[in-house]
């Protein structure tokens, strides 16, 4: 199962799902051990008011994401209260001096899925964020594993 | 995305003819600088989604070089010139010569990598300028080796403010290998920013 640049997907064993490429974006898993489905969002924005005309894709946005995330996982059976998070992503892959609303769009983006996490008193288990190199992530909701491949630092399971 | 409804043909060839001459200048700067003939193909204008877009170049995952920038001035954007590792290899071998180089050769090769960078896109954009007589100023061009995806999403982030589609002029640098089959040298993506289009039809009188 793949999810693409501004997608949402949801998985159940014994299948995966992965996203990749992963730069500034922020790739967010949220699941329930107890119910054998997980989701995915792909977010590239910290939140919808920067969407300069009325845009339907939530997935987009950390602010919108996170909600339908939750939502579509309350749909398959999962519980608000059980529900974890793992996340990825965010990184700062140039240093231009922009002064653009865009600028340091990576660590926003971390910033605002926590912000959203919080609000849903959804605990982030592990995350690998920042730094200024790509990743490609998978999740098995088999094992709540989230695997990290990157082309400068390696890979690493979370 | 009204600015991508309301793209005409005469549009998309002025975008195109952009690409012609950026890149035709920065190949015959490519050609001087390794003395050897650099081609380009015809130039593509992508109006596609993002996940089209980062499929390109081998796909998102995809190993690169890339030397980047941001313009600045009468118009916004950002501009990627990516090589694959192997090109970026046969470039720096040729630029600095074969055989040994001393400890800090890999700084070197990167600095030459880069130089070569500036070169090739400050001649595109000065050509886009002259074009278009627009005033644009390239930010200092940044040498990143990663994911290909990981790169170029970063000149999707302002379209996504207006859509989920993006438009890329991409133009594709070619050379003739030992047996005189055409091989892909290098990218060009220039993704101008979405209000950029309209300054650059009207620079034109094709608004």
């Amino acid at each position: 199962m793949k999810v693409g640049i501004a997608d949402i997907g949801m998985v159940s064993p014994p299948d995966v799902i992965r996203t990749s490429g992963l730069g500034s974006c922020v790739g967010v898993v949220i699941y329930d051990e107890r119910v054998p489905v997980a989701g995915m969002v792909h977010i590239m924005l910290p939140d919808s008011r920067l969407a300069r005309e009325g845009d339907t894709n939530k997935a987009k946005f950390a602010d919108t994401g996170i909600s339908e995330l939750v939502h579509l996982l309350q749909a398959r059976g999962a519980m608000l209260y059980r529900l974890k998070a793992k996340m990825a992503g965010g990184a700062q892959m140039f240093s231009f001096q922009s002064q653009s609303d865009t600028f340091q769009i990576g660590l926003r983006n971390v910033q605002a899925v926590k912000r959203e996490l919080k609000g849903f008193r959804i605990p982030v288990m592990a995350e690998d964020t920042g730094g200024s190199n790509g990743r490609t992530i998978e999740f098995d909701p088999a094992t709540f594993e989230l695997h990290i491949r990157t082309v400068n630092k390696g890979s690493s399971v979370i | 995305m009204d600015y991508i409804n309301k793209l005409h043909s005469i549009h998309l060839d002025i975008l195109k003819e952009i690409g012609n001459i950026g890149a035709g200048h920065a190949a015959a700067a490519l050609s001087a600088l390794l003395n050897r003939a650099v081609d380009m193909k015809v130039p593509n204008v992508r109006v596609s989604s993002f996940d089209d877009m980062v499929e390109l170049a081998g796909g998102s995952e995809r190993e690169v070089v890339s030397i980047s920038l941001r313009m600045e001035g009468d118009i916004t954007g950002s501009m990627f010139f990516v090589l694959s590792l192997q090109q970026a290899e046969t470039f720096t071998e040729k630029l600095l010569g074969q055989g040994k180089l001393s400890s800090d050769s890999e700084s070197l090769r990167r600095s030459a990598l880069q130089e070569l960078g500036n070169i090739l896109s400050g001649t595109y954009l000065s050509a886009l300028a002259d074009f278009t007589r627009l005033q644009v100023q390239p930010s200092v061009p940044e040498l990143v080796i990663d994911m290909f995806g990981a790169i170029i999403s970063y000149g999707l982030i302002e379209a996504s403010r207006y859509g989920d589609k993006a438009i890329m002029i991409e133009t594709i640098l070619t050379e003739l290998d030992e047996e005189e089959a055409s091989e892909t040298t290098g990218y060009f993506f220039l993704l101008p920013d979405p209000p950029a289009f309209r300054t650059i039809f009207q620079a034109l009188g094709a608004e």
